[in-house]
């Protein structure tokens, strides 16, 4: 049963043969397969299909690997050149001149304001979307809960543009008055002192919150999935104890949603990271390091790669592609480590079984 | 009588003291009329700040009440039930605000003018222009986009799930797609110019963008197909294998069928997700403000970076024609989702526990 097979599959991957195999013995056990041989016919033609389905299908699998590695390779290229063409130090220096004669540039405002504006969206995002994806799941009446789930579905898929464009000529002059109290009972936490108390609050701290209602409905929508798939079983065996509908979910639902509500956090957060044109129409940038949210101050790399490509030429393009390298590793490192968590959580949750 | 009294004292000995059905309501009352009083009496001139004051005082307070009455458990359930709640109402604002917006602002730009004229010699502080150019320019690049990714997500989801359960190359794949999903638009968007234009030498073009709008597609695509494929009870494939029908077969007529419904929506998100993507449009596509039909010569335009230049160049009339922009783009976002919903209804199969 294993040779025929295994001559009519490319000799290039042996693997994902083996894992086919079993597969379907894992599937079917092999008397099916065994079956088929001695129905000569449809053998053949379903083998050879067979191989070139499996073919193509492994084949996407590889081309996707080979995207990234190329998206790694390009800009590693071209942020080389770039790097060695600096004459600050990339890591530690907060300018961004590549107009200037000696080009220096570097990412460490860039970076620290990226960080910034993504761990405001994610600290105001994630419990905000969790409740709603509850709300949705849990808690509200049926018909409604339906036209609510459908209604978050398409605010998900509501442009970022659009945010931005709402962000910058509705949100920002709405935000100095909340600007101005929490610089008043909260200035003492240094995160929230304003330098020039009254400036346009375009700001780090406004991005985060356009970030965060942005990415809300993609944590809903991704969560409330998770939560409707838990098996009502568990909730009922939990409701059949005495759990209180709040010691359910916590018992029941959240363990079991658990690596779900993580990678839809991360799927929040790789937009949050990444996000350039709300940012962009929002922040006014400056490549200063600045740790008080409330100033106008900041950037990051997404929004500096977006303003400064249309002015950048050569050398230009290329730092902004170094940039854009720094972005990549840090969503990179970002999901490596949310990965890493839902393995490890993987075995309470059940997801997979 | 006397067994009527019976089984209402065996009732309550039973059952433990629960708060009257009304005593939220009333809460919620109190609670509105406190913070009504404090924004009052503080001279507390914003409204939101009230609506603050009013859901924290009736988390309090119902926290208190049902403490006393039923004990610290259900207590904690009223509070997670009201957060819940608050939570929900929140982020209402905000999304209501953002679409009220839109349409409010844009729906007095759209015209028949305004969706069959492009920006061709319209003058930045001039009313009229349109934005038909854009259209043309988001759907051919949207749909070259689809064309390149869809075939290889979903045959990649059939890879992860029917042929590499487990093997090496499968948890490479599956780890890549993960990362793959958390790349930044821009970033794909800076990949295919330093290799598709700075490399290899292109101009800029709608296909350079449809280029990077398929990359930023192919994971969305790839997660949901695969969850989708999940999904499909191994009982079916048992079934179909144990007729003798080939493994091919049994993907493409069985599983896969039964997957429709849910791999369509997977798609149509990942199409709702790029339609709105504008920045690497905006490095790859570069924007027009002519007519260009063509996605492979010349730079074209697309709805996002319409709303983006119209944005930023500032002045009143071309911000309202970015508002109008905007609603369009909204418009054909879920005009793409109600189709796509449709689709998913009329090809899932029939019977089907959903």
């Amino acid at each position: 049963m294993e040779t025929p097979r295994d001559t009519s599959a490319p000799p290039s991957d042996p693997q994902p043969n083996q894992g086919a195999a079993s597969a379907a013995s894992h599937l079917a056990g092999s008397s099916p397969q065994r079956g088929r041989s001695s129905l000569s016919d449809g053998g053949n033609t379903g083998r050879r299909g067979d191989a070139i389905f499996k073919l193509a299908s492994s084949g996407s699998g590889i081309a996707l690997l080979v995207i990234m590695a190329a998206i790694a390779a390009f800009l590693t290229v071209r942020a080389v050149s770039a790097i060695s063409a600096d004459h600050g130090n990339f890591l530690t220096t907060s300018d961004w001149q590549t107009q200037a004669d000696p080009i220096t540039f570097g990412i460490a405002a860039i970076a620290i304001g990226t960080l910034i504006s993504a761990v405001v969206a994610m600290v105001i995002a994630v419990p905000v979307a969790l409740g709603i994806a509850l709300f949705i799941s849990h808690y509200a009446p049926r018909r409604i809960a339906q036209a609510l789930g459908y209604v978050v579905d398409l605010l998900a898929a509501v442009p970022s543009i659009v945010f931005g464009l709402w962000g910058a000529l509705f949100l920002v002059p709405h935000m100095i008055g909340v600007n101005a109290w929490l610089n008043q009972y909260f200035g003492w936490t240094y995160i929230f002192h304003q330098n020039e108390p009254g400036t346009q609050p375009r700001s780090l701290f406004t991005v985060g919150i356009v970030l965060a209602i942005m990415i809300l409905p993609i944590i809903t929508a991704v969560s409330r999935e998770i939560f409707l798939q838990v098996p009502r079983a568990h909730e009922e065996a939990a409701l059949a104890l005495g759990a209180t509908r709040w010691e359910m979910i916590r018992t029941a639902v959240i363990p079991f949603g658990r690596s779900g509500i993580i990678s839809a956090s991360m799927l929040g957060l790789g937009r949050a990271l990444g996000e350039t044109m709300a940012v962009a129409t929002v922040l006014s940038p400056s490549y200063v390091i600045n740790l008080h949210i409330l100033d106008p101050a900041g950037s990051t790399i997404a929004q500096t790669i977006a303003n400064q490509f249309g002015e950048s030429q050569g050398t230009g393009r290329d730092a902004l592609i170094a940039a854009g390298l720094v972005l990549f590793v840090i969503t990179l490192l970002v999901n490596g480590a949310a990965r890493l968590i839902i393995a490890r959580r993987k075995e309470y949750s059940g997801a997979d079984a | 009588m006397s067994s009527l009294a019976t089984t209402s004292q065996l009732s309550s000995s039973l059952t433990e003291r629960r708060l009257p059905r009304w005593m939220p309501a009333v809460n919620l009352a109190l609670a509105a009329l406190l913070a009504v009083a404090i924004g009052a009496g503080f001279n507390l001139s914003s409204k939101p700040q009230w609506l603050l004051i009013a859901a924290i005082l009736y988390v309090v307070i119902q926290y208190v009440t049902s403490a006393v009455v039923e004990g610290r458990r259900h207590a904690k359930n009223y509070v997670a039930t009201s957060l819940v709640w608050v939570a929900f109402l929140l982020a209402l604002l905000p999304l209501v605000s953002v679409l009220w917006m839109t349409i409010s602002k844009g729906i007095g730009v759209i015209n028949a003018n305004f969706l069959t004229h492009s920006m061709n010699g319209v003058a930045i502080n001039q009313e009229g222009g349109g934005l038909y150019h854009a259209l043309i320019g988001t759907l051919e690049q949207v749909a070259i986009a689809s064309l390149l990714a869809a075939p290889i997500g979903i045959l990649t989801a059939v890879y992860l799930v029917e042929y590499g359960r487990g093997n090496k190359l499968s948890k490479a794949v599956s780890f890549f797609v993960d990362v793959m999903t958390g790349v930044p638009s821009i970033v794909a968007g800076l990949f295919i110019l330093s290799f598709w234009i700075i490399i290899l030498n292109m101009p800029f073009t709608g296909f350079a963008g449809a280029l990077a709008l398929a990359i930023l597609m192919l994971p969305v695509v790839v997660r949901s197909t695969e969850e989708m494929l999940k999904l499909v009870p191994n009982e079916l494939r048992e079934a179909s294998l144990a007729l003798g029908v080939p493994k091919w077969l049994t993907i493409t007529r069985v599983v896969l069928p039964t997957a429709l419904g849910g791999i369509v929506t997977g798609v149509m998100l990942a199409v709702a997700r790029i339609v709105g993507e504008t920045a690497p449009i905006l490095m790859l596509v570069f924007g027009a403000d002519t007519i260009n039909m063509d996605p492979f010569n010349n730079p074209q335009s697309s709805l996002p970076l319409f709303v983006w230049t119209e944005y930023s160049r500032g002045t009143d009339q071309s911000q309202a024609r970015a508002w109008g922009g905007a609603l369009v783009l909204i418009a054909v976002v879920m005009i793409l989702n109600l189709v796509a919903r449709g689709i998913a209804r009329w090809k899932a199969p029939k019977g089907a526990t959903r």
